[in-house]
Formats: structure tokens, sequence, C-alpha cells
């Protein structure tokens, strides 16, 4: 539950105001919404550190793969799969 | 034990190793705050590589084995309202209140969901006007900015059926209350990386110079923990106590200013009792005055007896770093991850799950 996880911004899905940008992005093939207002640099394409759903950090795509592959191995990102019901 | 080559970057790990190795000259008790760190530690076979007078112990990072179990009685009084729907980490679920856990609580019928946002709950409070939707906020600090977001978006969406049940626990506090402790044996911290990239570092320097206690923010691969180690270490070995910074990657002076402005637009920094630990000042965050109806606790009006810790559970002497799980006399007898006696064996991120589950592998 702690971790941080990277993923890929594919697409903003919405910026209402400062509280509500949002995006989609993929981490490795699982898709979520992701809250993207506390990285307004963060535009499609980048790489982001994502924890419990919103966006922390902005890392380059090397990081990004090199991490997810790490938390994969080690069993770490089945919490990604958790979802509203 | 892992063999060096499954490493993300053996040759690394391989040279902080030898080098750990060749400028320790006296023994040193180093703990890492982050339950994740713990676990990568115990899970890659670190702690049998590193030099016999290095002691790693295990700090109380894990929000699921810090949340007391007055917190556990709350949410399942809140679970067990009419009308509500109770959401949570998954994780939470099955630590145990003073009688039983969220998990037994929805094996009777509340209803009881696993999200994995707080922001997913804010999301179906809208969706159900007729229910009251209470959110689970646990967490370091890392969580928090996701938690007072969700607070703020409810809010702008003027609902009135979302609430949360914050028990939010931060890290600079923790480690001056095991600083302090009488026995404390600690010579150095080993920081978590992600709580810093929030909040940034300078809230450890003033512990850092009370303490001469050297702390170094680590992330929680085997190369960042070794690299984090060898910089502790290094400091000791020269009689310094510098805050200094690992995990540069993620970690910058600041922190994420935005974020902390957020967590500080909802939260108020109030006492914490800490499982197995006690009260320490000022190491929680609460909902502030301002977001008052968004505090599940004022929502329902919260008013339980509050319970006695188990004392068959040693975990605060394991949080403090004054014991190992091995130690403790139930390990593996009467407690364990299917019928756990404490936190620590609850979740994957507890020390003593940690060693549970891989000490047959690695001989910790
Ligand atoms: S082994 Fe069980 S009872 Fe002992 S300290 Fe760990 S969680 Fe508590």
């Amino acid at each position: 539950m702690c971790l941080a996880i990277p993923g890929k911004i594919m697409s903003i899905s919405a910026q209402l105001d400062e509280t509500f940008r949002t995006g989609l992005v993929t981490f490795g093939g699982i898709q979520k919404e992701v809250n993207l207002c506390m990285v307004p640099e963060a535009q499609v394409g980048n790489y982001v550190l994502v924890h419990v759903g919103v966006a922390i950090g902005v890392v380059d795509e090397e990081e990004a793969m090199k991490v997810f592959s790490y938390l994969k191995e080690m069993g770490e990102v089945h919490e990604l799969e958790a979802t509203v019901s | 034990m892992k063999y060096l080559s499954e490493y993300r970057d053996p040759e690394m790990v391989e040279a902080f190793l030898k080098e750990i190795h060749h400028i320790t000259t006296r023994p040193w008790t180093l703990m890492e705050i982050c339950g994740g760190q713990t676990h990568s530690l115990v899970k890659n076979g670190i702690l049998n590589m590193l030099p016999a007078n290095i002691t790693m112990v295990h700090g109380p990072g894990c929000p699921v084995c810090v949340t007391s179990v007055s917190v556990i009685d709350e949410a399942i009084f809140l679970a067990e309202q009419p009308h509500v729907i109770f959401c949570s980490f998954g994780d939470m679920l099955r630590v145990p209140g003073s009688k039983k856990s969220l998990l037994e609580c929805k094996a009777s019928g509340a209803d009881i969901r696993i999200l994995y946002s707080p922001l997913e709950a804010v999301q179906l409070a809208k969706n159900n006007p007729d229910k009251q939707i209470v959110f689970f906020a646990v967490g370091f600090e890392t969580t928090a900015p996701s938690n007072a977001l969700s607070v703020v978006q409810a809010a702008k969406l003027e609902l009135n059926n979302y609430s949360i049940l914050a028990s939010h626990v931060l890290v600079p506090p923790a480690m001056e209350a095991i600083l302090s402790d009488t026995n404390n044996t600690i010579n150095a911290f080993l920081a978590a990386g992600h709580v810093c990239t929030i909040m940034g570092m300078e809230e450890y320097e003033p512990v850092a110079e009370k303490y001469k206690c050297p702390i170094v923010i680590t992330g929680f691969e085997p190369v960042d923990l070794l690299q984090g180690i060898l910089m502790a270490v290094k400091q000791l070995e020269k009689g310094e106590h510098k805050v200094e910074n690992q995990y540069t990657r993620y970690v910058q002076r600041e922190g994420n200013r935005m974020a902390v402005d957020i967590i500080n637009s909802v939260f108020a920094v109030n006492d914490r009792v800490w499982r197995g630990i006690g009260t320490i000042p000022n190491s929680g965050y609460e909902v502030n005055e301002q977001y008052k109806n968004y505090n599940a606790r004022i929502k329902f009006n919260i008013d339980i007896e509050k319970a006695m810790e188990n004392k068959d559970c040693i975990s605060g002497d394991i949080m403090k770093g004054l014991k190992k799980p091995k130690q403790c006399p139930n390990f593996g007898a009467k407690c364990k991850p299917e019928h756990p006696l404490g936190a620590p064996m609850v979740s994957s991120e507890g020390a003593c799950a940690a060693y549970y589950q891989y000490a047959g592998i690695n001989h910790v």
C-alpha cells in the first residue's frame, strides 16, 4: 500500500480545475484513471510515479521501466487490481 | 539466499557490499523506517550479506502495523452502521481489533469494499447518494495528499455523504520517540524515500542534529538500500551526523510543495497512538476544523471505549528496534500470517510477516 508505481500517461481525460486534472495511465497493460494535480508539468507520454491513484512525481522512461519490472518481479503490483465494485 | 546475478544491477550490489565490508570497523545498528524497505531487505537476503557487526533493525514504517486497536474498533463501528459503505485499502482488513477484524465484520454482512484509491471512494459517494461512504484514511506522509485530495474533491462536488476516518502517522516524530527511548541502540536511520518525495528533506535536519544521528533518505530496491547503508556507515565511521539523500531520482530537497499544500489545507497535526508504542505527541494528522463535516469521527459521533492492546504481542519492542521478530515467544507458534496475533504479522511489509515468509529461504 505504501508503494508508488510508475506508469505512462496515455491521455489527459479531464482538466476541470486545479484539483481535477486527471489522466489515463497505463501500468504494463493495466489502465487506471489517475489524478495529475500534483504534477502540473506532466504531459501525455510522460511517466509518473503513482501512489494510490495520485501522481506524486515525474520519472524518466528508463527508470520507470526498470522500477516497474522490479516491482512486478517482487509481486508488488497486485494492488492495482482492486477496483470499485 | 538470492544469487547476486538476480539483482537489477548485480555489479553495483557487489561493489556496495565490498565497500561496506571494507569501511566498517565498529559495530553499528541501523534502522530502516519503511516497511517496504524491511520487506526488500529480508526478501532479497541482504541481511545475510552485511558485515556481522552491522545490525539492521526494522522500524515502525508500516501503517498496517501501527494503526491502534482502538482505531480498528472505530472502523468496525462505522462499518456496522446502517447505510454505510466502508472503504479501505486491502491490507487493513485482517488487522485484529479488540474483538474482531474488518474481514470478520465483512463476513457477517457489513458492506466493506477494498479500493485502490480514496478518489474511487469519492466516485462511489457520487454514484450512491442514498449511502454514506466512509474511507479509512491510513498511511504515512506519502498517502496523506491523496486522502486530503479526496476530501477537497468531495467538498467541491458538494457531497454530504462522504467522510474519512483519519489515522495518519508521521515519520519524524516517530524517529524522535525511538531515539529518545532510554534503551535506544540505534546509531543511524534510513529514512523512507517516497515519504520524502512528498515532504522533502528539511524536517529531518533538526532530528539529525539533536540526536547526533545520521539520516539517509533511501529507496527500496537492493541497490538503493545498500548504497543507503554505505552512506550511513561512512558518516558513522567519520563521526558525522548529516541528512543525506540517496534517492535523488525521486526526492528533492523541498519535496512536492503542491502535495504539502493539499495536506495542510485538509489536515491538522495531532497526537496519535501508535500500536505497540503508545501515544507520540504531534505524530499524526486529523481532519481540520474547516473540513470537519468530512471527519467520520464527528459525523457519526463515535464514542467507544478505548481498547487495550494485546499484551502477548511485543510489536512495540520490534518497531523500536529493541527486539527481532524471532525473539517473540509467539512467533511462528501462536502467531502466523493465517492467525495473526499482532499487526506486524498481517502485512507483508510487517517485520514479523517478512521474517516468517522468507526466514526459511534466507536464514535471517
Ligand atoms: S510474532 Fe506476532 S505476536 Fe509476536 S510481535 Fe510479531 S505480530 Fe506480535
